[in-house]
């Protein structure tokens, strides 16, 4: 089984809209979306949901007042400042449970709390691991993990040998967990100077775990320069450059759409840059 | 005052928007807290004046002392402890420095040391002082980095906070304490949907927040219709425009090569004023 994982440092690079396009092309794929804090992949997938699955990713701490005997042994001793005045912050506690511990007369309660959902769905294209955290919480690690679990799953039922991962932002725990193990990570870059900048962390981090990587220029055109740049920068360290995709207001049209754009405008040069970073995709080791 | 700016979903704009304003008004300190992607720096080309690193506390476990009793691992909720019959094992990047180790132990094996997970760094440039993390890389936990960076603040000054993409734990540490939200949008489908995820974080706060609408030209219009729905005022629109987008790439804020847009900020900023006051007589 092939793992990839698209990723880009940067936000707004067109993770989404490179995977979506993806699905289309491969004939037999799993497909995730990994950007568990604001997901965008089910927008032109459009998943009929079959699954639906309560994720408890973390805990919180509840104060039964009745019981309290406001010592403040639990506010002086909580690392979060989460407890003020004898009330708790279920934003600010990390559920780490020190207080429920220390307190003399058992009045903290550590609960689990349901953080978010994880769905397995059917697209036109495939299947589609996906989740939603709810806002404002934590873990969103260990729910990318539940919905790459659940890809493995199906496509191990299924004999689908390809599970695409739509990552996240940034390069800290969601991205990690949505790295971990896979054959091969695909950043998206823009040829920004900050999206040069947050490459070459996404690289470092890459490269930290030890995942293969492959770069995708999206908007390529939109600064040259740059994009000499990076290609540059990726020749000088061993990094394939997979393609280069123009900028095209066709990419909005079809996101308006609700449409990954190979299936909006199979002919235009975003389409068929997508077609060619595919292939380079399944060849790649 | 402290305003941050937000986003939920990432590249719409946050940076270009708190570079943009900061280099409009006087007496402003910008804070980057998106210490996993940090870019406010590529704009703003600061002069470092001091470089803090960031510790979090991991146990120690000082074996001689060490009965392996197991009371650690098992109380630890983030499972960084692991008791083996002839060791413990500690897993540094998912601690989350609670102590709550240290207090269980009833052989009070366990101290705590210092670990370098990122750096603060404070500089100036074009009048702004700045202050922006970094997490070093292969960290999982931007947090602790992120509180580094908010100790920082210098309550003499308009207080301008670049948030992370997303709308978890990054998110609620980064805007949590400010006056005021912007929530940078694009008027997209996408652009809609994590703005709304946005609103519902910045509302469970209590935050008050207005938008500003970026790239406004592209896409569709649902983004105002929902902002009307809402009661959530769009202050600023920037449009959609091949200069811009050409100077950001190259590092420069648009602001200083279109002297027009400093106005539309400091009018920005003139509004959040008022909006407060207005939320305040409300509120009394």
């Amino acid at each position: 089984m092939r793992q990839i994982t698209v990723l880009s440092g940067k936000g707004g690079t067109g993770k989404t809209t490179l995977v979506a396009s993806l699905a289309v092309f491969a004939e037999n794929l799993v497909v995730t979306d990994c950007d568990v804090d604001a997901p965008n992949l089910h927008m032109l997938l459009n998943p009929g949901i079959m699954q639906k699955q309560e994720f408890k990713g973390s805990k919180v701490a509840v104060l039964d007042e009745s019981k309290c005997i406001q010592c403040q042994k639990c506010e002086e001793n909580c690392r979060f400042n989460a407890i003020n005045d004898l009330k708790i912050d279920p934003v600010l506690c990390e559920g780490c449970g020190l207080c429920a511990y220390i307190c003399l007369v058992e009045a903290i309660e550590l609960r689990e709390k349901v953080c978010g959902y994880a769905y397995i769905s059917k697209t036109k294209y495939g299947f589609m691991s996906h989740a939603r955290l709810n806002p404002s919480e934590e873990n969103s690690g260990k729910l990318v993990t539940l919905v790459r679990q659940n890809a493995r799953q199906i496509a191990e039922k299924e004999n689908i040998d390809l599970i695409i991962n739509d990552g996240s932002p940034g390069i800290g725990c969601p991205v990690i967990a949505s790295v971990g193990g896979v054959d091969l990570g695909v950043i998206v870059v823009e040829p920004t100077l900050s999206g040069i900048h947050d490459m070459e962390r996404a690289l470092k981090m890459l490269n930290h775990f030890k995942v293969n990587p492959l770069v995708c220029i999206n908007m390529y055109d939109l600064n040259i320069e740059n994009t000499k740049m990076i290609e540059t920068f990726c020749g000088s360290n061993r990094v394939e450059v997979a393609g280069k995709i123009p900028f095209d207001p066709l990419v909005t049209e079809a996101m308006v759409l609700g449409k990954p754009i190979a299936e909006y405008s199979p002919e235009s040069t975003v389409s068929e840059e997508i077609k060619e970073v595919f292939r380079k995709i399944l060849n790649s080791h | 005052m402290i305003i941050s700016i937000a986003s939920g979903k990432g590249g719409t704009g946050k940076t270009t928007v708190a570079v943009g304003l900061a280099l409009s008004a006087e007496n402003i300190q910008l804070l980057d807290c998106d210490v996993e992607e940090p870019n406010v720096h590529i704009l703003l080309k600061p002069m470092i004046c001091e470089e803090k690193p960031v510790y979090s506390l991991v146990p120690n476990i000082q074996e001689e002392k060490c009965n392996h009793c197991g009371k650690c691992a098992e109380h630890c909720q983030y499972r960084a402890l692991f008791v083996a019959p002839e060791r413990v094992l500690v897993f540094p990047e998912i601690c989350h420095s609670c102590g709550l180790c240290t207090i269980v132990c009833p052989e009070k094996a366990i101290s705590e040391e210092k670990r370098e997970i990122g750096v603060v760094k404070k500089g100036l440039a074009q009048g702004v002082d700045l202050v922006y993390g970094e997490l070093n890389v292969g960290e999982p936990m931007a947090v602790p980095v992120i509180r580094y960076v908010k100790k920082e603040i210098d309550k003499d000054k308009t207080v301008i906070i670049d948030v992370p993409p997303g709308a978890s734990c990054p998110v609620v540490e980064s805007v949590y304490g400010s006056d005021f939200t912007i929530l940078v949008t694009e008027p997209t489908p996408f652009g809609l949907h994590d703005l709304k995820i946005a609103v519902e974080v910045l509302r469970t706060l209590k935050i008050p927040l207005g938008v500003v609408v970026n790239r406004a030209g592209i896409g569709d219009m649902k983004v105002y219709e929902y902002c009307k729905e809402e009661g959530i005022p769009v202050m600023l629109e920037i449009p959609f425009s091949k200069k811009i987008a050409e100077l950001y790439s190259r590092g420069v804020s648009f602001v200083t090569e279109m002297e027009e847009w400093k106005m539309k900020f400091q009018h920005l900023l003139k509004r959040i004023v008022e909006v407060r006051i207005g939320e305040a007589n409300n509120g009394s």
